[in-house]
């Protein structure tokens, strides 16, 4: 379907031109107007996003609201091209609407260096959609770069004590991997004389080359999911990064590397994908189980939450390898839902740490006494976290679970275990955090959420319930895509 | 009104009522949510009603809304409603109905007034999803929905260590009920290609020549089984029972109505429900019934020993839901379900009573400082005796018409397991007098032992009565459930067990193998009074006179005698003392293992920080070379030249 405005230019360049707007405020004088232009951009840039959901075709697996190819280095091929897909389409949106919750989120607590705050976030969350909508290689691989660089300044900048250490450590972790996806993608410009990612899709590849694209694939897009065992730059990131960067890490970044799994891994070396893949479920539910294990160890309620995003990332890549439709639209839906939920819990632990400035469970006991209304949202969020059926959480998790069982009874075995796992780490912290007498005086000091929290957590709430209760419209769009993606690498390449 | 709009009803009405109190709960008042509670459920009860008296042949099977479709199934929300369905609602949104009556009185001064009337609205929603479902998907909403509403009302009193301790318990333990569900649930999807019910039954003859890939497993065992691991952990069938004893640190009124009458039982009417697959696999039917079976005689030994008197109730309701569940073993499902039927009733009345009796002594459990109160509450007296002869199955009472039936379906099985449960059972029903009566006898006759009022170890509170004072019957919000629950206790079974088992009722929900002998009710009733099940109840209720009434100090000198005996069925056979070191302490172990020395030991002590010592190791080694001597650097190029020229020299 061609539209005559290009939605995607807009979803890209919305954000950055209106975050370059934000940086021209300036200094923290003017603040308050940094914060204000700042939300209307991120309204805005959501807003030209929604046409992408209401004007989308589910009755294909083509390329949507494509961009027309524009020459950007021709001596190499390299093209500005954009379109979307039923894999793509939902983490534009998701994104444009974490950036609107990221905005307010920071509106009181960022008091700092405000304009250049809310300018990296909604300059990344233009980058990301890029990522999402980016046809090319190269183009790809840029966005894929320069999204880096906000997060490692936010990180960086306005993080905690030990921010350095965990900004250098994502930057490195997440760099080594781009560089091997670098050298692939350069071998496969050498190989089809393009740049085209659906060229590439359908180029011929022996089994050998294969291999090799695919084991670059792995570190790359594994970092940032983050697979086991390159995760441990994601809980330092965490602990250090301010609460909006948390939110965009866990909500928005880690799904970059997810999406370049179904986007370059299993169609462009689908023989590869195949072969490989009982190693990638191995790996997958070595995520899901050891990290359960080690989010229970937690005494830091972020760390937690971050170790918990790692196993529900898990089930996100093991979706995917099973290479059949329940298990890929599952790992797409558990996307979606960790976007929410993972936002969700991020920021309740930032509503926690604005009041008491401690991130430690020890520090807390009783919270429900003094902040009711929180609880009730704390307990909904730590709900869909462990997956209860009528939550976003329960949807992913039950259609994997499905796929896998089709796929081996003991792959659905391990991967259930998250039903005890998830429960026992979520529901404890939850236990010892917010239910109980009051632990100490400044427990008993603490004030409710405000409107403007109250805000962000009902919206959340309400897309938490809404995708638990009716998933029906998130899936309706993937079908085609991901029915063409399995039958895709189920053909194989090899004659 | 059509029946899909009085099916929408049942189970929405409460729902819009825990909504509305649960989020307006402060504007609208104490009267205002407890009114539009009761409305709700009001409202869902006569559906009910409506619907039982209209319900067509082949009952009700609708979609409400397709939820998703994604790999080429469609999950939807749908009702089935058959005879086997409407008798749940009725269940169901009967004992509801009193709870929530009942709750006015048990929770007045309670600050947390309306979000309990939120909650247990809720809960009634949840059970109704659960019971009218017709696919899986919407079944396991229900199943884990009623175990959120269990864990938020056995953690009410969120002040209380124990009660923050048993709901996370509770939560886990069905969570890992929970896991075998799903499980089930995945193989019925992958092999039979639907959710919907009876899609599946229509394959299940198919499925019988299947294994389960990897394994050797017959498929239809392994689903059952599965299916059943989740029955275990929700009606509390040992092992997994744990969870159930310590849930009675919520308020009296969610004992009543979740932990004896509906929620526990979800289990016995899940494998009613999938009967038709059960009824292919005698190996998942053996399990089932050894399971029910150690259950039903084992727990029934804990209710002996204990001093709490809601605890008591705990273990009775156990050792009754083990009785549902040889029935189901034994291919008996409608007398399951018929038992399932009573047991609400009278177990409700006797949870309810004793809520009674702890309003009465001042939130005083212990039935050590209890005792004569027959005088002083005479309303909770009676109804208690009904459902306390109700449980031990005295003829003419309705517990009397289900156990027997259940009694001997046991005894006329053949199949493995059946000779120890039939053994099980009818020790069991000794047991049942024994615990049922020293409760009886212990709170209602014999000396006066309240007033002793004491400071609570725990936090703090008092309890019970002050010396001198003397308890007062609950009030009538109180008493009139009682009385409307002792009716049906006596009378229900008397009523309905000819067309519920004989009948052929449940003919159309319940697929069975087994026919049971008929009789009429006098004539079973008549003919109980010289079985032996009776004459065990009765040395049970005697036994319980002797010891409890007549001579006081013979418990204690048992207990000397029996020492060892006793201290197992103290600690609840060391049930939660594993539970608590091997599985909680081991997971904790493990966890700080793979913390400390996965993560910070190996990956990033020898792999993050390890290669960044490597490249500070190499740098500080290549420095070695950039001295700046000249000498040096002249040396190495000669050097460096001359092994070349040998090198090339020597090839």
């Amino acid at each position: 379907m061609m539209t005559e405005i290009p939605y995607l230019n807009l979803a890209i360049w919305v954000p950055i031109l209106g975050g370059v707007l934000v940086l021209a405020t300036g200094p923290d004088t003017h603040a308050r107007m940094a914060r204000v232009v700042a939300l209307l951009v991120a309204v805005l840039g959501f807003a030209v996003t929604v046409p992408l959901y209401t004007e989308f075709d589910a009755s294909t697996a083509a390329m949507q609201f494509v961009v027309e190819k524009r020459p950007w280095i021709e001596h190499f091929n390299i093209y500005y091209h954009l379109g979307i897909d039923g894999l793509s389409l939902w983490f534009i949106l998701l994104n444009a609407f974490v950036t609107i919750l990221v905005v307010i989120a920071g509106w009181q607590v960022i008091q700092h260096r405000v304009a250049q705050y809310m300018a990296a976030f909604l300059i990344m969350s233009g980058l990301m959609n890029g990522i999402f909508a980016a046809l090319d290689g190269v183009l790809f691989y840029v966005f894929f770069e320069a999204s880096l660089i906000p997060l490692y300044l936010v990180i960086g900048a306005w993080g905690g004590p030990n921010r350095m250490y965990a900004a250098i450590k994502f930057f490195l972790f997440t760099l080594a991997g781009s560089l091997l996806l670098l050298l692939a993608l350069l071998y496969l410009y050498n190989v089809t004389g393009s740049f085209d990612i659906l060229v590439w899709q359908r180029a011929p590849l022996a089994f050998g080359a294969q291999g090799l694209i695919f084991l670059a694939f792995l570190v790359a897009f594994g970092v940032k999911v983050p697979m086991w065992p390159v995760h441990t730059w994601l809980p330092d990131a965490h602990v250090e990064a301010p609460t909006g960067g948390s939110v965009v890490l866990a909500a928005i970044a880690l799904k970059l590397g997810a999406y370049g799994f179904v986007r370059f891994a299993l169609p462009i070396v689908p023989d590869a994908s195949l072969q490989y893949a009982p190693y990638v479920l191995a790996l997958s539910l070595v995520a899901v189980i050891y990290i359960g294990f080690v989010a229970l160890a937690q005494t830091d309620m972020k760390k937690l939450v971050a170790y918990s995003s790692i196993a529900h990332m898990g089930f996100v890549t093991l979706g995917f390898f099973l290479v059949n439709p329940l298990g890929i639209e599952g790992a797409l839906v558990q996307m979606i839902s960790h976007g929410f939920v993972s936002a969700a819990m991020f920021l309740c632990i930032g509503v926690l740490y604005d009041r008491m400035h401690s991130r430690q469970i020890s520090d807390y006991g009783g919270v429900a006494n003094t902040m009711p209304r929180f609880a009730a949202f704390f307990m909904l969020f730590a709900m869909a976290n462990c997956a209860l059926p009528g939550t976003s959480g329960f949807v992913g998790e039950f259609t994997i679970i499905l796929g896998a069982m089709k796929y081996s009874f003991w792959v659905a075995f391990l991967a259930a275990t998250t039903l005890v796992l998830g429960a026992a780490y979520t529901l404890w912290m939850y236990k010892r955090v917010v239910f109980g007498a009051v632990a100490n005086e400044r427990v008993a000091a603490l004030t409710d959420i405000g409107m403007r929290e109250f805000f962000f957590l009902a919206v959340l709430a309400i897309c938490v319930l809404a995708m638990g209760l009716y998933p029906f419209p998130f899936t309706e769009p993937m079908h085609e895509s991901v029915n063409a993606l399995v039958q895709h690498v189920i053909a194989g390449k090899l004659p | 009104m059509d029946m899909q709009t009085l099916s929408l009803i049942v189970p929405l009405a409460p729902l819009a009522g825990a909504v509305v109190v649960g989020l307006f709960g402060r504007s609208i008042g104490r009267v205002g949510a407890h009114l539009l509670a009761i409305a709700g459920v009001l409202a869902a009860f006569v559906a009910s009603v409506l619907i039982y008296q209209d319900l067509p042949d082949g009952g009700i099977n609708q979609t409400i809304y397709t939820w998703m479709r994604a790999g080429g199934l469609d999950f939807s929300v749908g009702f089935q409603i058959d005879q086997l369905t409407v008798l749940m609602m009725l269940v169901v949104s009967f004992v509801s109905l009193m709870v929530h009556i009942y709750t006015i009185g048990y929770m007045a001064g309670d600050p947390g007034y309306q979000r309990f009337f939120s909650y247990i609205s809720l809960f009634t929603f949840s059970m109704l999803m659960l019971v009218m479902a017709n696919n899986f998907l919407q079944l396991f909403f229900g199943w884990e929905a009623v175990g959120l509403v269990s864990y938020l009302l056995i953690g009410f009193w969120f002040q209380r260590p124990t009660a923050i301790y048993a709901n996370l318990k509770a939560f886990i333990a069905n969570r890992v009920g929970d896991f075998g569900f799903l499980l089930g649930i995945g193989l019925i999807a992958a092999y039979a290609g639907s959710l919907d019910y009876q899609t599946v039954f229509g394959k299940a003859q198919e499925l019988t020549a299947l294994q389960v890939p990897g394994t050797g497993w017959p498929l239809l065992t392994a689903i059952c089984i599965c299916l059943f691991i989740g029955a275990m952990a929700k009606s509390a069938q040992v092992p997994l029972h744990v969870w159930l004893p310590d849930s009675m640190e919520g308020p009296t009124p969610i004992s009543a109505l979740i932990h004896a009458a509906t929620m526990v039982t979800a289990g016995i009417f899940m494998v009613a429900r999938m009967s038709p697959l059960f009824e292919l696999s005698p190996a998942a039917l053996s399990f089932v019934l050894v399971i029910g079976a150690t259950t039903a005689l084992f727990m029934g030994f804990l209710g002996i020993v204990q001093n709490d008197i809601k605890r008591v109730v705990a273990y009775s309701t156990l050792s009754q839901l083990g009785y549902m569940t040889v029935a189901l073993g034994v291919s008996a499902y409608s007398a399951a379900i018929f038992h399932l039927m009573t047991h609400a009733f009278f177990k409700a009345l006797l949870f309810l009573a004793a809520g009674s009796v702890i309003i009465g002594l001042h939130h005083d459990q212990d039935m050590r400082r209890m005792g004569g109160l027959w005088k002083y509450m005479p309303v909770t007296w009676i109804t208690s005796l009904v459902g306390s002869l109700a449980l031990i199955g005295t003829p003419f009472f309705s517990g009397f018409y289900s156990k027997d039936s259940i009694i001997e379906a046991v005894h006329a099985a053949s199949i493995p397991g059946s000779g120890y449960a039939l053994f099980c059972v009818l020790a069991g029903v000794f047991v049942t007098a024994l615990y049922s009566f020293r409760m009886y006898f212990l709170v209602f006759h014999g000396k006066e032992r309240f007033g002793q009022a004491q400071e609570h170890p725990d936090s703090g509170e008092h309890h019970g009565l002050a010396p001198g004072h003397k308890p007062h019957e609950s009030p009538l919000v109180v008493t009139l459930p009682l009385i409307l629950l002792a009716i049906p206790s006596a009378a229900i079974g008397w009523l309905t067990i000819e067309p519920l088992l004989f009948g052929g009722w449940l003919d159309e929900a319940i697929k069975t193998s087994v026919e049971l002998e008929k009789t009429a009710p006098l004539e079973m009733a008549l003919h109980g009074l010289l079985g032996a099940p009776f004459w065990l109840a009765v040395f049970g209720v005697v036994a319980a006179w002797m010891l409890y009434l007549c001579k006081p100090a013979w418990p204690a000198l048992v207990r000397g005698k029996f020492e060892g005996i006793y201290r197992l069925l103290d600690n609840k056979y060391y049930f939660d003392r594993f539970n608590e070191i091997v599985f909680a302490g081991g997971a904790r172990l493990m966890g700080a293992g793979l913390w400390r020395g996965g993560d910070q030991g190996v990956i990033d002590g020898v792999g993050v920080t390890g290669s960044s010592r490597l490249v500070a190791l190499a740098s500080r080694a290549l420095g070695l070379f950039q001295t700046g001597h000249l000498y040096q650097y002249a040396f190495t190029m000669i050097a460096g030249l001359v092994l070349l020229l040998t090198f090339w020299v020597l090839l």
